[in-house]
């Protein structure tokens, strides 16, 4: 009787033993799983540097510097320099930031706080729509239809209105082609809306409604909650889906090659045509005959990254300096 | 856990092979290349493998791309719309010939122009693409049309703004004609436009021609053709101005002495001719002189000679322009010249 009981209570700890050893076990593989999965990142990361580098060398080791600096884009010469597409993706891009940021906060902030309940849902929905269209119908859509109703109707009269006044004057100089830098940012601005609309409404709603309540409850108007509460506390999160909405206007490519007018020019005037670093290499790859040529292009592609980069870890330091400005209370 | 693992392996692994099967059969022939004859070569290879049963596999990745591809030899043949200059071919042991002509055709919009109302010659067209002609009454484009009434508008130029055979051709006619355009710009699938705009095909280039009052672009002949566009009366060589028409391609190809070309190292542009329209090229097939494989090379060639023979309404009904039976027979000469016999149908 004894003997039977001790060796239940054996039986019963080994097959603890075993069941906690097995589990470990698939710890350990899940651990394992996931590792590899993070390493499989960093492998890419590192194998795209390197076949970017190779393919950029050619480029960068003939042009030196000057590829940064010039304007020239020669390929009978086989003359490179990269400035005009970066000018390009830049002014573009920043741009595009400059009008699609107040207005996706705006639309984000009334959704959430002024919006009624019947219209919540529908133009939330819409606004996730947009985000799902493909690049390739904006620029179908901002070449045939946006294009000559801005050149006939916007263009005219904005050339009218800057006449005159210095450096606005040059900054708006026709003539009205329709497509241009301008034009770009435009439809780039409509591209990346529903990005920060939609990352910043997910982010108010999660603001805790008690410090709402607290601030109306206080006398505060919504401007002030939204100014004082909402937008303090959700601010890592606007920054962050702003950034993913400029991680996506630096790289556009179809929407921008077909409205922005692909010329290697840098021009004071917005409404002229540029280019952008992923506009000239969709454009130009395919058919690129020379080594040089194609070494080009490549290391637009890394300069591409190196911009992207840069962008993604100035963020990172305005996030980091806004939280110590705070004391760190940041969610 | 183990179980569910194993079923996805399995699941994995069937794809693979199912994929494998999948693949290109080894008869099969592959190319790689030019976009611009890629229509034509998939509809006559469409043909060729209900008649002979050999397929091609064809990717239309651009001429460089196919230039580069044939040199590597993991394609049996190479399509460029550039030709390679003799010394470019003898380098890499390459020989090539023409298969299909394609036209350029400059389009306009101007109130009150009708197509093919206009006509401008070569070193006009040259200089208002180098923007020292800027407006449509320009006494250079009133002395070539007396009777048309020019209005006083400034001409904006649309370009392709993506590297292709058409932009070859075009700026190839006028470095021809104007040697201002060829110390400038030159010739090549992109150039550095020294102004107007660049637009995303031909679609994008008809689509801004059509919108902008004063523009001036060009576009493959198939899309002059189906868009109704304001096209421009060229004239040519010997002095007429001539109508783009499938007839004026084959009229610049016809004159042309194929034989004496080396390696048809020939852009068909100002070529003489009454009726020869003065914007054309052929598109591009690369092969060895001294194959690796020559019965693959066989088989492209043979594919090649049956799509001369019975292929020439397929390319009329996508509106490219068939070879002219003397090219054809040139093409036959110089294969049975430079390739290996073994290779040679």
């Amino acid at each position: 009787m004894v003997d039977l009981a001790l060796s239940e209570e054996f039986s019963a700890v080994s097959s603890r033993e075993a069941a906690l050893k097995r589990f470990g076990r698939s710890d350990m593989r899940f651990r394992l799983m996931t590792l590899g999965a993070a390493l499989l990142v960093v492998a890419i990361f590192a194998g795209l540097m390197v076949s970017l580098l190779r393919g950029a060398w050619l480029a960068l080791h003939t042009f030196g510097w000057s590829f940064l600096t010039t304007t020239v884009w020669n390929p009978v010469t086989g003359k490179f320099g990269a400035f005009a597409a970066i000018y390009g993706t830049l002014i573009s891009s920043a741009l595009a930031m400059l009008l699609a940021v107040p207005l996706g906060v705006g639309i984000a902030i009334f959704l959430t706080e002024l919006c009624p309940r019947a219209l919540k849902r529908p133009v939330g929905i819409a606004i996730e729509l947009l985000a799902g269209v493909p690049s390739i119908i904006y620029g179908i859509w901002g070449l045939f239809v946006f294009a000559p109703y801005f050149q006939q109707h916007v263009e005219p009269w904005i050339i009218d209105a800057f006449a005159g006044i210095p450096y606005l004057q040059d900054l708006f100089a026709g003539p009205p082609y329709g497509i241009g830098t301008f034009t770009a940012a435009l439809i780039l601005a409509i591209m990346i809306l529903p990005f920060i609309s939609a990352v910043t409404r997910d982010v108010f709603e999660t603001v805790p409604p008690m410090q709402k309540e607290a601030a109306y409850g206080v006398g505060c108007t919504t401007w002030e909650v939204m100014w004082r509460i909402v937008l303090p506390f959700s601010r890592a999160g606007v920054v962050g889906g702003s950034m993913l909405a400029l991680g996506r206007a630096l790289g556009e490519t179809m929407a921008v090659t077909f409205v922005i007018g692909n010329a290697h020019r840098i021009n004071p005037s917005l409404l002229a045509p540029g280019t952008t670093i992923s506009a000239t290499i969709a454009n130009e790859f395919t058919e690129a005959l020379g080594d040089t040529y194609v070494s080009s292009l490549v290391a637009l592609g890394l300069i591409l990254f190196g911009i992207t980069f840069i962008v993604l870890a100035a963020a990172q330091l305005m996030l980091k300096s806004l939280d110590r400005r705070s004391g760190g209370k940041a969610p | 856990m183990k179980p569910v693992l194993n079923r996805l392996a399995g699941i994995a692994l069937g794809a693979v092979l199912a994929g494998a099967a999948g693949a290109a059969s080894a008869a099969d022939m592959t190319g790689a290349g030019a976009t611009f004859p890629y229509p034509i070569y998939a509809k006559w290879a469409e043909a060729y493998k209900k008649a002979t049963g050999i397929g091609l596999n064809y990717q239309a990745i651009g001429s460089g791309g196919g230039i580069a591809q044939i040199k590597a030899k993991t394609v049996d043949f190479g399509a460029s719309d550039k030709p390679l200059s003799p010394g470019e071919l003898d380098a890499a042991g390459l020989t090539q010939f023409p298969t299909v002509i394609g036209g350029v055709v400059p389009v306009a919009n101007i109130p009150g122009i009708k197509p093919g109302e206009l006509k401008l010659d070569g070193p006009t067209l040259a200089n208002i693409c180098l923007g020292t002609v800027k407006y449509w009454d320009d006494a250079a484009i009133k002395r070539l049309n007396p009777s048309a009434n020019l209005p006083h508008l400034a001409i904006l130029g649309v370009h392709r703004s993506d590297g292709s055979g058409t932009n070859f051709i075009f700026t190839n006619y006028l470095s021809k004609v104007s040697p201002a355009w060829a110390s400038q710009v030159g010739a090549a699938t992109s150039v550095e436009w020294p102004s107007g705009i660049g637009a995303k095909g031909n679609e994008g280039v008809a689509g801004n021609v059509k919108q902008t009052k004063g523009a001036l672009g060009y576009v493959e002949y198939a899309y002059a053709k189906q868009n109704t566009l304001t096209y421009i009366k060229m004239i040519n060589h010997d002095g007429k101005a001539v109508d783009p028409t499938a007839d004026a391609f084959q009229a610049a190809s016809a004159k042309t002495d194929w034989a004496h070309a080396p390696g048809f190292y020939v852009t068909l542009t100002n070529q003489p001719g009454a009726n020869a329209w003065p914007i054309a090229g052929a598109t591009f097939i690369l092969v060895y002189k001294h194959p690796g494989d020559a019965a693959k090379t066989k088989q492209v060639l043979s594919f090649f000679k049956w799509a001369y023979a019975h292929g020439d309404a397929m390319a009329k009904s996508l509106d490219y322009v068939p070879l002219p039976d003397s090219t054809i027979q040139a093409i036959d000469q110089s294969w049975h010249k430079n390739i290996d016999g073994a290779a040679v149908p």
